[in-house]
């Protein structure tokens, strides 16, 4: 065997896999359950986008396995992604003056 | 590794022994294409979320019934879609291809599943009115042409990369079967998938629930 194929990962079995798919279910109908119930919009963003963090989370970790691929590997890939994806925000500020600039008022 | 000759240093690392990732090359080529395919998806929906900000009255198309249950549906089958993928890899490891091939086509289905009713959800949308660059919404009618622009960009790019994630896993059944390719690649192109039903848990937030209609 190759050095390469040698590292032995830990693994998840089915059971973890399947709380993982239940809570991935349960945290889904909960984002529609406060859709449903029409919670004020700014409120909701926050929420939702809170939940959709916890989910891409579980997906990211377990169901493609990166909790059980060493450290470097992780931090290669998630900071600097969270932190691109971050600098979006950026715009933002801008986006919500585009209405004084706007004419007629 | 310091304390070997310059020879010896050469053949590990090619041979994979000084990786500081310990994953093939393939996985590792895989996840930083993911990473900036993740870019240009946040791109997406930052382009999305800002035209709506700046936008007086942004379009709420999206009632309940029908439109809120059949993407509720759809982040079902992909949701599930993704546990048969596992599956599918967890048999792959194991060497069953029998097993494999069932569960990476129970994959294909939910894949499939989501696209013809994602396809529906667009022939309704597209029958009121709506087109990439006007639409019949709004007060005065028309007065955002830029959702449809993005939300056929948002949506339509994941659409393609779902087809793509389809047609990938057929590929990828017939060489599992055919011995052409490893384990290894069955679990590489789980990382895609599973990175498409990830992308569908931000989608389906900021563009369908957020847009429910109000009073």
């Amino acid at each position: 065997m190759s050095a390469n194929t040698a590292h032995v990962h830990a693994e998840a079995g089915t059971p973890v896999y399947m709380k993982v798919w239940s809570a991935l279910i349960a945290l889904t109908l909960l984002e529609v359950f406060l859709a449903y119930e029409r919670v004020r919009l700014d409120l909701m963003l926050i929420i939702l986008m809170g939940l959709s963090l916890i989910k891409s989370a579980l997906i990211v970790a377990y169901f493609m396995h990166l909790k059980f691929e060493r450290l470097n590997l992780i931090l290669t890939v998630i900071p600097m992604c969270v932190l691109c994806l971050c600098l979006f925000a950026i715009f933002f500020p801008d986006s919500m003056r585009l209405f004084e600039f706007r004419y007629p008022k | 590794m310091a304390t070997t000759s310059a020879g010896e240093v050469s053949i590990s690392v090619w041979g994979g022994g000084a990786s500081p990732y310990a994953v093939s090359s393939r996985k590792l080529g895989m996840w930083l294409f993911l990473m900036s395919d993740s870019l240009t998806f946040g791109a997406v929906l930052a382009a999305y979320a800002y035209v709506r900000v700046s936008s007086e009255q942004w379009p709420l198309p999206f009632p309940m019934w029908p439109s809120i249950t059949t993407a509720t549906i759809m982040t079902f089958c992909l949701l599930t879609s993704s546990i048969t993928m596992v599956m599918a890899v967890l048999n792959a490891k194991k060497g069953n291809v029998r097993s494999t091939l069932r569960w990476l086509g129970y994959t294909m289905l939910g894949g499939i599943a989501f696209l013809v009713l994602h396809a529906n959800e667009w022939r309704h949308l597209i029958d009121e009115g709506l087109r990439p660059f006007s639409n019949t919404f709004g007060n005065p009618p028309g007065s955002t042409p830029l959702f449809g622009a993005t939300f056929f960009t948002a949506t339509g790019l994941h659409m393609l990369h779902v087809t793509i994630g389809v047609i990938v896993l057929a590929n990828m059944a017939r060489g599992f079967k055919k011995g052409t390719y490893s384990a290894d690649m069955v679990e590489i192109s789980g990382l895609y998938w599973h990175f498409v039903d990830l992308v569908w848990m931000f989608i389906f937030p900021l563009i369908y629930l957020m847009s429910v209609p109000r009073g």
